[in-house]
């Protein structure tokens, strides 16, 4: 049987999600036995060839320009299935703090004078679902490797892997973490996907909501929540604005 | 010679971030060679405005997936300036020791997997699999042990969690280190092996020379990566982090659209080499002999001798790293929790990235949030050095094949190991 074929691609990002992929460390070596990496730039100097298709697209980053967008169009008009990688691809995610400010307000702030510059254009950032149709979300500010090896290995047997569609607060209840809401700090936690195990509290520290909002987030827990510790709403925007900019 | 080249490497690869290198030589003479940067720019100093300083590492961390602990640290560094925070000396340890952490492992990922495969002649580290399986395996080893050391010590590998101003969010246990002192100790005869190969395979390096100025943090009697003021191979001047853009002078050049750096030439490098060339004599035992084997002495100008100081540097950390644990393991972990009272101020925070030189400078108001942000990485510093050893080294190889050229130039780039997705303010470069 011929291995699938697999493409990686990113977008404007910090690249922290390939790199969960060379911490794969040996398990690498078996994936490799399994699929056939076709085009992964930041790892291998060959590249596929143009309109050559995959089975697997692996895209990282967000899309912050329209030549991206068109770069974006076109992997996904080559691939069998596109998985959107981290939260910067599956929401966004800290790029999307651009979005709160003007596109001229943030370039004059970077750049100066050179801000008009004809390079330095740039639009509100998109997460890859606002442009093209994605099939699978590996959530996550970066991805569990674990949670993408596990999504390939369940797509490649010809079934749908699902997410979890609960609150962080359940995983990290079960981890009997102290709530950091005792420590006076403010945690998205009751608002924010699970899947990661409830990472941050289980560190000691709170969630601020890489794996995106939960399909139907329960906002009048997270009011009563935040009334109980005697926070406001404005006080879980500001932490919201983090990861879950519109 | 009426020889006519012409090539463009679109994104070169195994570097982190898309560049591009663009050639143009016709009669045999160089009509241009430019190091182009097409990355999209995120406008961090822009983002983090209105954030409160308990967010600014989370947002900034993100800066870059393979520096997280060093951009972490240096914000963590100029919000503690700004808010006049102290911190104790289990903390400036413990975080030393995850800087290290991460030094081994982004220079252990940069040498192994993306320069290694150019010595032996491969386009990428699979075929390596199959042909060195003991390489592959001594650098996945000591790969691993770099990221052991972020998850002990921040809290995950990449994105750090536990690292906050005033200390930490978690501790590590003591049972912890003893096990982390373990693994230092079996990384020694590893990194042993892996310096032999290289040396084996350091012929492959191109002998290229061009004189430039070096930067880099000093402390004597320290080999410095987290504290220090800014020193240079141009003058004897030190100057405190604090002054830092007197030494990075940004400028926009009216040929080109990229914010360069420059201090007394047109162009300065930072890195590894640079951190050697500055502080090579206090280098630990180990790492002092390594660097002999390979010939490599202070007044280094051969840019592809960046890998090699690489290597040196992570036997240096791995080194410093178990006399840390020793000492953390002597005076006992001590509970504590990182308290910081918000109030106005303006703060810089300086350290050395795998890379090089990293300045973050922030300016707070009385409730703690971010008015305004300066991140200048080490990357954009080199950027210059790059494109006049790219101006220098053409010249010097044009009678050699189209393919030869290329690799030069392409393995030029990554001997400086570019992190081009740090670009927190990257134009598109159009130099002529
Ligand atoms: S999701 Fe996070 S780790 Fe992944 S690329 Fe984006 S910023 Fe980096
Ligand atoms: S609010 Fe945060 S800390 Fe509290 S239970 Fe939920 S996830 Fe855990
Ligand atoms: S706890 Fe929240 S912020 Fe942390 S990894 Fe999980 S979803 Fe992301």
């Amino acid at each position: 049987m011929r291995k699938p074929r697999i493409g990686i691609f990113d977008f404007a990002c910090c690249e922290g999600c390939q790199l969960q992929i060379v911490n794969l460390e040996e398990e690498i070596l078996d994936l490799l036995g399994v699929v056939t990496p076709v085009e992964w730039r930041e790892a291998m100097s060959d590249q596929a060839e143009k309109g050559e298709s995959f089975d697997i697209a692996l895209v990282e980053g967000s899309i912050t320009r329209e030549e991206d967008a068109e770069r974006l169009r076109e992997i996904r008009a080559r691939a069998k299935f596109l998985i959107a990688l981290g939260a910067c691809a599956t929401i966004g995610g800290v790029n999307k703090l651009k979005n709160n400010f003007g596109m001229n307000d943030v370039k004059e702030t970077v750049y100066g004078e050179a801000a008009d510059m004809p390079h330095l254009e740039t639009m509100p950032t998109k997460a890859l679902h606002e442009v093209v149709q994605v099939d699978y979300m590996v959530h996550g500010c970066p991805i569990e490797a674990a949670e993408l090896a596990h999504v390939v290995r369940t797509l490649l047997a010809g079934k749908t892997p699902t997410l979890p569609a609960y609150p962080v607060c359940v995983e990290c209840k079960l981890k009997e973490n102290a709530c950091r809401f005792e420590f006076g700090e403010i945690c998205l936690g009751p608002i924010t996907r699970a899947g990661c195990g409830a990472r941050c509290p289980s560190e000691g520290s709170w969630c601020f909501g890489c794996r995106g909002l939960v399909d139907d987030p329960n906002t009048q827990a997270a009011r009563e929540v935040m009334a109980h510790y005697g926070k406001t709403i404005d006080d879980l925007r500001g932490k919201m604005l983090l990861f879950n900019s519109k | 010679m009426s020889r006519t080249v012409e090539f463009d490497v679109h994104h070169v690869t195994r570097v982190e971030g898309h560049g591009n290198i663009k050639v143009r030589v016709k009669n045999g003479t160089v009509d241009e060679v430019r190091w182009l940067v097409p990355e999209a720019p995120r406008f961090f100093e822009a983002m983090v405005r209105g954030r409160s300083w308990e967010d600014i590492q989370t947002v900034v961390s993100r800066i870059c997936g393979i520096c997280s602990v060093t951009h972490s640290l240096a914000s963590i560094k100029a919000v503690e300036a700004a808010l006049g925070v102290e911190i104790s000396r289990q903390t400036d340890r413990l975080r030393i020791l995850a800087h290290y952490g991460e030094q081994v492992e982004s220079h252990v990922l940069h040498v192994g997997y993306l320069v290694a495969p150019d010595l032996l002649g491969q386009k990428s580290v699979v075929p390596l699999v199959t042909s060195h399986p003991e390489v592959v395996q001594t650098v996945i080893a000591l790969h691993k042990l770099g990221n052991h050391m972020m998850e002990v010590l921040a809290g995950r590998k990449t994105h750090p969690i536990r690292l906050k101003p005033g200390g930490f969010a978690k501790l590590p246990t003591e049972a912890e280190l003893r096990d982390l002192k373990a693994r230092l100790q079996a990384a020694v005869p590893q990194l042993e092996a892996l310096a032999e190969v290289i040396l084996s395979l350091a012929g492959e390096l191109p002998d290229f020379r061009r004189e430039t100025e070096y930067i880099a943090l000093v402390n004597p009697p320290h080999y410095p990566f987290y504290h220090g003021q800014i020193g240079s191979t141009d003058t004897d001047e030190r100057v405190p982090v604090a002054e830092f853009e007197r030494v990075v002078n940004e400028y926009v050049s009216p040929q080109s659209t990229a914010k360069w750096t420059r201090w007394h030439r047109d162009a300065y490098g930072v890195g590894a080499l640079a951190r050697f060339n500055l502080n090579a004599e206090h280098l630990a035992p180990l790492a002092t002999k390594v660097a002999a084997s390979f010939g490599l002495e202070k007044g280094c100008t051969n840019p592809y001798l960046n890998n090699v100081a690489q290597l040196v540097e992570v036997v240096h950390v791995v080194e410093r790293s178990m006399g840390i644990v020793d000492e953390l393991l002597e005076a006992g972990i001590r509970p504590e929790k990182p308290h910081v009272e918000p109030r106005a101020g303006v703060g810089v925070g300086c350290v050395e990235a795998p890379r090089g030189i990293l300045f973050h400078k922030y300016e707070f108001d009385e409730r703690g949030r971010c008015l305004a942000a300066n991140i200048c990485i080490p990357t954009n510093q080199n950027h210059a050095n790059i494109q006049k050893d790219f101006e220098a080294l053409l010249p010097e190889i044009l009678d050699e094949e189209e393919d030869a050229i290329r690799l030069k130039m392409e393995m030029l780039v990554r001997a400086y190991d570019p992190c081009i997705s740090c670009s927190t303010h990257y134009l598109d470069v159009e130099f002529v």
